[in-house]
């Protein structure tokens, strides 16, 4: 093999071999992953994944839904930051339609991919000290996970599966409110609280002790193995989406993008927590910029978008854009693209296939955490069997992404 | 990426490539080939390499098209990082003709190639590990196939008497509705129910 990965062949000979299943229902296992690990003695041999227990046909079920019905799965695939995912859909869609998104529609779109962004690196951040045994940041994190999610529910109106996000700019404006009420939380109470956070993991001896130099992954294998995101910046490469294809304003916000240096478990981390504090800042310029930019948060081209309600009260017009819309739904011209956002967990993909129709005739989710997690297997090799659920935890992984 | 830039990288290739290229398209600021089956190795192997540098394959997957000879397509995205080049490379087969497997240029096609015949049945040579990998354990077809039904063939229960959950062949209380929204005036392929009585 390229990758001077040997097969492991287990002759049961040796009374030191065990071969024990890791999960499904293992609270390390972050969701339903089956592990058969390999072990000499303590030591892993290999390991072999066994995913699809979310497996859900979301694929197949795009085909028969309209673009618009189709909206909501992407909520339900990395569920711990859902907007992220819509968002490369329907950059997808608009790459198709040739859609412009309103200034300020791209804006309160970056303001919640970041804010998702915050919502799974807390997550992760938090829950990898749990799997090496801390108890408390999770507890300490999740306070702030849940104001986030009132963010959310404030704009949408559901916590968790926002469906937000359209073809063409988001749902609904923002009250001024809120606005003020996110910068408030940025400045006043998240970054304090993150510090608080900090002093109890970053430095804190049992989580380096568990996290430095282990999962150790090298630029050439992040290249090989197709890591993106966190993961391939632990290693050092300077590779970021927002950065080197900007899509969205982000081209017109200024921020940095942490790199590690050794590619362990513990550099990713912290890449994670530098990440948090990049997008509060971020988040502060969209508000900056929400202040002083007024207009539709939605394109307004009604082929494409609803008309608004009060419209619809007077125009025939309207009426039929709505009624067509919600029934027929658009139609996308023939053809194919690929479109990505830097999920938290790295690039997300759409590629979509358009026969012309209202409903997409095939499309495929490239999911970050589904290559991070086909190389546990070489990751894992030679490491402890406690090292194991540290790896799996600095690799970040949701299943709603990963079997789809 | 600008549009010269895929335009050099489509005549480099097709110069390279020659008559393994068997079409190239930018459409959507992206560029497409299709390449020769048989050839997919090489091809990639290349591509990895300077000058091209492709060092990320992004994703691999499979799309359907039955009313083709060759029904199915394999799709691959690579991304270059040095570059900040994206390449789209399509070929074609059907379900029986192997698709020699990119695992040794590209490890993580691994997983990727899994999956593709798990959801088409398409076949992968020398992959060293061709399992299903997303759907259950002992499940039969070919899921995303467009002759599979939307509803699957079985559906699971806990037994009471046996003790344990089994498969049952799969019972619909109300037939599957499948919604066709399409005007019938622009694309619907489907006559509108009560023309079928009139006389032409």
């Amino acid at each position: 093999m390229a990758d001077g990965v040997e097969p492991f062949v287990n002759k049961g000979d040796d009374d030191r071999k065990f071969t024990i299943n890791f999960g499904p229902q293992h609270p390390a296992a972050h969701g339903v992953l089956r592990l058969v690990l390999d072990l000499d003695g303590e030591m892993v041999e290999r390991v072999d994944p066994h995913i699809g227990l979310l497996h859900r046909g979301t694929e197949k079920l795009m085909e028969s839904r309209t673009y618009l019905q189709n909206v909501p799965y992407f909520d339900r695939l990395d569920y711990v930051a859902p907007m992220n995912q819509e968002h490369a859909f329907c950059l997808a869609i608009e790459k198709l339609l040739g859609l412009e998104v309103p200034k300020r529609g791209q804006l309160i779109r970056v303001l919640y991919s970041e804010i998702g962004r915050i919502l799974s690196h807390i997550m992760n951040t938090t829950t990898q000290a749990m799997d090496v045994g801390a108890l408390t940041p999770p507890i300490w994190g999740f306070e702030h996970r849940e104001k986030l999610m009132v963010f959310y529910e404030r704009a949408c109106g559901a916590r968790l599966h926002a469906n937000y996000f359209r073809p063409g700019g988001v749902h609904q404006d923002l009250p001024p409110e809120l606005i003020e009420d996110i910068a408030d939380w940025c400045n006043k109470e998240y970054l304090p609280a993150l510090d608080d956070i900090e002093t109890l993991i970053t430095e804190n001896r049992i989580f380096k002790q568990r996290n430095v130099d282990i999962g150790v992954v090298s630029k050439e294998q992040a290249f090989d193995w197709g890591f993106t995101g966190v993961m391939l910046r632990g290693s050092g490469v300077a590779w970021d989406l927002r950065k080197s294809q900007p899509y969205e304003c982000y081209d017109e916000l200024e921020f940095d993008i942490p790199l590690g240096k050794n590619g362990d478990c513990w550099d990713r981390y912290l890449c994670r927590v530098e990440e948090m504090r990049q997008s509060v800042k971020i988040m502060l310029q969209c508000i900056d910029k929400l202040k002083v930019t007024p207009g539709p948060v939605l394109s307004t081209d009604h082929k494409v978008t609803p008309p608004r309600r009060a419209e619809m009260k007077n125009s025939m017009e309207a009426l039929i854009h709505h009624f067509k819309l919600y029934t027929e739904g658009f139609k996308t011209p023939e053809g194919e693209v690929y479109a990505c956002v830097e999920a938290p967990k790295g690039e997300f993909g759409v590629y979509l296939v358009s026969d012309g129709t209202n409903k997409p005739y095939r499309c495929k989710i490239r999911a970050p955490g589904f290559p991070h997690l086909q190389a546990m297997d070489w990751l894992n090799r030679g490491h402890l069997l406690a090292d194991v659920s540290a790896i799996l935890g600095s690799l970040d992984i949701v299943f709603g992404e990963i079997d789809r | 990426m600008s549009l010269e830039k895929l335009q050099a990288l489509a005549e480099k290739a097709q110069a390279d490539f020659k008559e393994a290229i068997v079409e190239s398209v930018i459409a959507f600021g992206e560029l497409t080939l299709t390449v020769d089956r048989e050839r997919i190795v090489e091809i990639m192997a290349k591509l990895k390499q300077a000058p091209y540098r492709f060092h990320q394959l992004i994703d691999v997957c499979g799309a359907d098209y039955p009313k083709r000879a060759l029904r199915f397509d394999v799709v691959y995205h690579l991304l270059s990082l040095t570059q900040n080049i994206r390449l789209r490379v399509k070929l074609q087969t059907d379900e029986v003709l192997p698709v020699p497997s990119i695992r040794s240029v590209y490890p993580n096609a691994d997983w990727y190639e899994r999956e593709a015949f798990d959801m088409y049945g398409m076949l992968f040579s020398n992959h060293p590990d061709l399992r299903r990998l997303l759907t259950d354990y002992g499940f039969q077809g070919h899921p995303l196939r467009k002759d599979f039904p939307m509803t699957g063939h079985v559906e699971v229960r806990y037994d009471e008497e046996q003790k344990r959950v089994i498969y049952e062949p799969v019972k619909l209380t109300q037939e599957y509705r499948k919604f066709d929204f399409l005007s019938p005036w622009e694309g619907a392929q489907y006559v509108l129910p009560g023309d079928e009585k009139a006389k032409v």
